[in-house]
């Protein structure tokens, strides 16, 4: 006996999957009420907005290369929330990766640049992973709750860098000079990650897209981050779908008792699940100092470093349903929100500020509306079972 | 070295500093003790230290030299009129909506940076502007005691209302009946519930409360701490604040405590750096975060967590 799905239930998935672009259309439409309360036209707002995201080919370079770090903080925001932990320490892990990386950049500045470029990404990876399991084995074998932790974890890894910045690494340079600001000296430029502006031009050319401003990719600052980043989120999809890993750590999320009985190592899981979701923020902080930053001050806080990356990835990750392919296009999306804020602020005089505001009010629409989707799951729940013990009545009934 | 660390004045300093994480953290146990977690503290306290500087400012007669009662007085009542929206908001999102209280609260913190700092970019395009903030009320013949005097009794009015909200709390967490059902409601709340509590307005009181605690949190900052307001002025205090409620164990004098440790470590921090003295004080800096990790450690071995927090209650069928 086939159990078939009465055809609404297929147009409430539907709405399910588009109650975060809502979310989006209602943020843009508090941020017009609110541009129009600065005396500015919300349509010029935004048509400067998207043309600073989307305008030209550097727009969408700076897009892209904003969107990165949120993509890979987001594809670990899905592991770690798909396995139950609620990993708020981006941040903190973004730090340690940027310090690991510096560190070997510092080191091995007349190595094989090929080969160091390599090891700084895998330190960055790694350091962020030990920052994230720090918080996961303080909530297996310690319950302490993991929110706090990484919050805490964040402060500790922000101090940190500012005491390296002025101690260990500061630029040999500044030792002597009372320079205002402490910082390292800027890594060299063979470390910088790869430009990938040209291929992307010679694709375009095979594509016969080029048409009179031809080659204009090469001169962006695109670096080649962004294919890193894509290319994992694909791999993380593959992980938490079709390994045993992947399946045991979204167990764990979905119900740990049960993971239990079923012989899953819980709380190994947990350790796990905030690792890589820390390692993938740390590869982050690494990608961010190769592809962008280049050094670090001791200035500013960690918002300086990560550019609050840390915390725009978690919303990017939700925005793309905890799924890490959705999550690409979430943060090219509030990539482009971010950079096409600075355009908003140059042009009609509206603080860039508005977007974080903004942001924020995506999160909170965002869960809030989770209810809607769980009423929703829970009557499509009850809905087959009534239709089920409905049939099986007829068929007891039937001759 | 120690004697020109610890002084008198560092530690009036100290008493001083905690203010800010005693509204917040105080607010943040109520909701706590009701089941419900908080997040978005900070945002709350940034948008209360902006609207409050905002309202002393222009309630100042041009001009002035000195404090003017009225305007500090508006700066109390927009500072907790724009707490109680907030709050509601949030009750709204983590109450009736059952938002996951983790994440919505990133949310709300986001907001809260991004407006405050919207409004302050708008306002006074981003210069920094210096009102005339509470004024030092010293208590007759306390103040007059040695050390103790400067220390205790020179504070202003929301230095002394903090500390007096300690005791006022645990009275009306353990001695009443609203205490008792704000308990009731985060340990058990189909029980309560069951008792004919009304777990909904139990925890539409208790976030909203939160919420106007941690916009006169942020308003302690900049009306009466340091009479200014910066973009993300708050840096971090207000997870501090959240922190310290488990930190306390829930309880109104183990978060006193809590804030006073960070705050004097704040306190200490200041002294450090205005005598040149050639400490890293990253180190003093994270002392206390590292603390709250050990403590966070200690607290779980114990059974006071609230049975309910973080869990959204929805009656049965």
């Amino acid at each position: 006996m086939q159990l078939r799905l009465p055809r609404s239930l297929h147009l409430d998935r539907t709405l399910d999957a588009l109650l975060p672009l809502f979310a989006v259309l209602l943020a843009l439409l508090i941020g017009g009420a609110m541009i129009v309360l600065m005396d500015a036209n919300p349509i010029d707002a935004y048509r400067a907005l998207w043309d600073g995201a989307f305008g030209t080919k550097n727009a969408v370079a700076d897009t892209l290369v904003k969107a990165t770090p949120l993509l890979l903080v987001g594809i670990g925001i899905c592991i770690s929330f798909r396995g139950g932990v609620i990993n708020i320490g981006g941040e903190g892990q973004m730090i340690a990766g940027g310090l690991a990386a510096l560190a070997i950049g510092l080191q091995y500045k007349e190595a094989d640049p090929t080969t160091v470029i390599i090891a700084c990404l895998v330190g960055s990876f790694v350091a962020g992973a030990l920052w994230g399991g720090i918080a996961g084995v303080l909530k297996a074998y310690f319950n302490v709750n993991e929110i706090l932790s990484t919050i805490m974890l964040n402060q500790i890894a922000t101090f940190s860098m500012m005491y390296l910045v002025r101690s260990e690494f500061i630029d040999p340079r500044q030792k002597n000079a009372a320079a205002p600001i402490p910082e390292t000296e800027r890594l060299p430029r063979s470390l910088d990650l790869p430009r990938i502006g040209e291929t992307l031009d010679d694709i375009w050319e095979a594509l016969g897209l080029a048409g009179e401003g031809a080659r204009q990719w090469g001169t962006t600052l695109l670096h080649n981050g962004i294919v890193i980043a894509f290319v994992l989120a694909i791999v993380v999809y593959i992980l938490l779908w079709r390994t045993t890993i992947g399946y045991r750590i979204r167990a764990v999320g979905k119900n740990p008792h049960a993971s239990r009985y079923a012989g899953i190592k819980v709380k190994r899981y947990m350790v796990l699940s905030l690792m890589l979701s820390g390692g993938f923020a740390g590869l982050a902080g690494g990608i961010q100092l190769l592809g962008v930053r280049h050094r670090m001050n001791a200035e500013g806080g960690a918002i300086a470093f990560t550019g609050n990356a840390g915390f725009n990835g978690i919303v990017a990750a939700l925005f793309g349903g905890l799924h890490p392919v959705g999550t690409i296009p979430a943060s090219i999306l509030f990539g482009a929100l971010l950079v096409g804020g600075n355009k908003l602020q140059r042009t009609v005089q509206v603080p860039a500020a508005l977007i974080t505001a903004l942001i924020g009010l995506v999160i909170v629409f965002v869960v809030a509306s989770d209810i809607f989707v769980r009423h929703r799951s829970r009557r499509r729940v009850a809905a087959t079972v009534s239709e089920a013990s409905s049939e099986a009545a007829g068929v007891r009934a039937g001759p | 070295m120690i004697d020109e660390l610890i002084t008198a004045s560092v530690l009036a300093s100290g008493i001083r500093l905690a203010t800010p994480y005693l509204y917040a953290a105080i607010g943040e146990t109520f909701g706590q003790r009701s089941g419900v977690l908080n997040l978005g503290v900070e945002g709350v306290m940034l948008m209360g230290a902006f609207t409050s500087l905002w309202a002393v400012y222009e309630f100042t007669p041009a001009g002035a030299t000195s404090y003017y009662a009225p305007a500090l007085l508006a700066g109390v009542l927009v500072a907790l009129l724009v707490g109680l929206v907030m709050g509601l908001a949030t009750a709204v999102i983590n109450v009736s909506l059952q938002a996951q209280q983790g994440i919505s609260g990133i949310g709300i913190y986001l907001f809260g940076l991004g407006m405050s700092d919207l409004l302050f970019q708008k306002v006074f395009r981003g210069q920094v502007i210096t009102v005339n903030g509470f004024p030092r009320a010293n208590i007759p013949v306390l103040s007059d005691l040695p050390v103790l005097g400067e220390i205790f009794f020179r504070q202003n009015l929301l230095v002394y209302l903090a500390f007096a909200l300690v005791p006022v709390t645990w009275f009306v967490l353990n001695k009443t009946t609203l205490g008792l059902n704000i308990r009731a409601v985060g340990q058990n709340p189909e029980a309560a519930d069951a008792m004919g509590i009304s777990v909904t307005r139990v925890r539409y009181f208790t976030v909203t409360l939160g919420g106007m605690l941690a916009s006169l949190a942020g308003a302690s900052l900049s009306i009466s701490l340091v009479n200014v307001f910066q973009q993300n002025m708050t840096a971090g205090q207000g997870f501090i604040a959240v922190a310290l409620v488990y930190f306390g164990a829930w309880r109104a004098g183990g978060v006193m405590f809590g804030a006073l440790l960070f705050s004097l470590v704040n306190a200490l921090q200041l002294q450090v750096r205005t005598k040149g003295i050639d400490v890293p004080d990253e180190y003093a800096s994270m002392a206390p975060y590292l603390l709250t990790i050990l403590a966070l450690i200690f607290a779980s071995r114990r059974i006071d967590q609230p049975a309910a927090l973080t869990k959204p209650f929805e009656r049965g069928e």
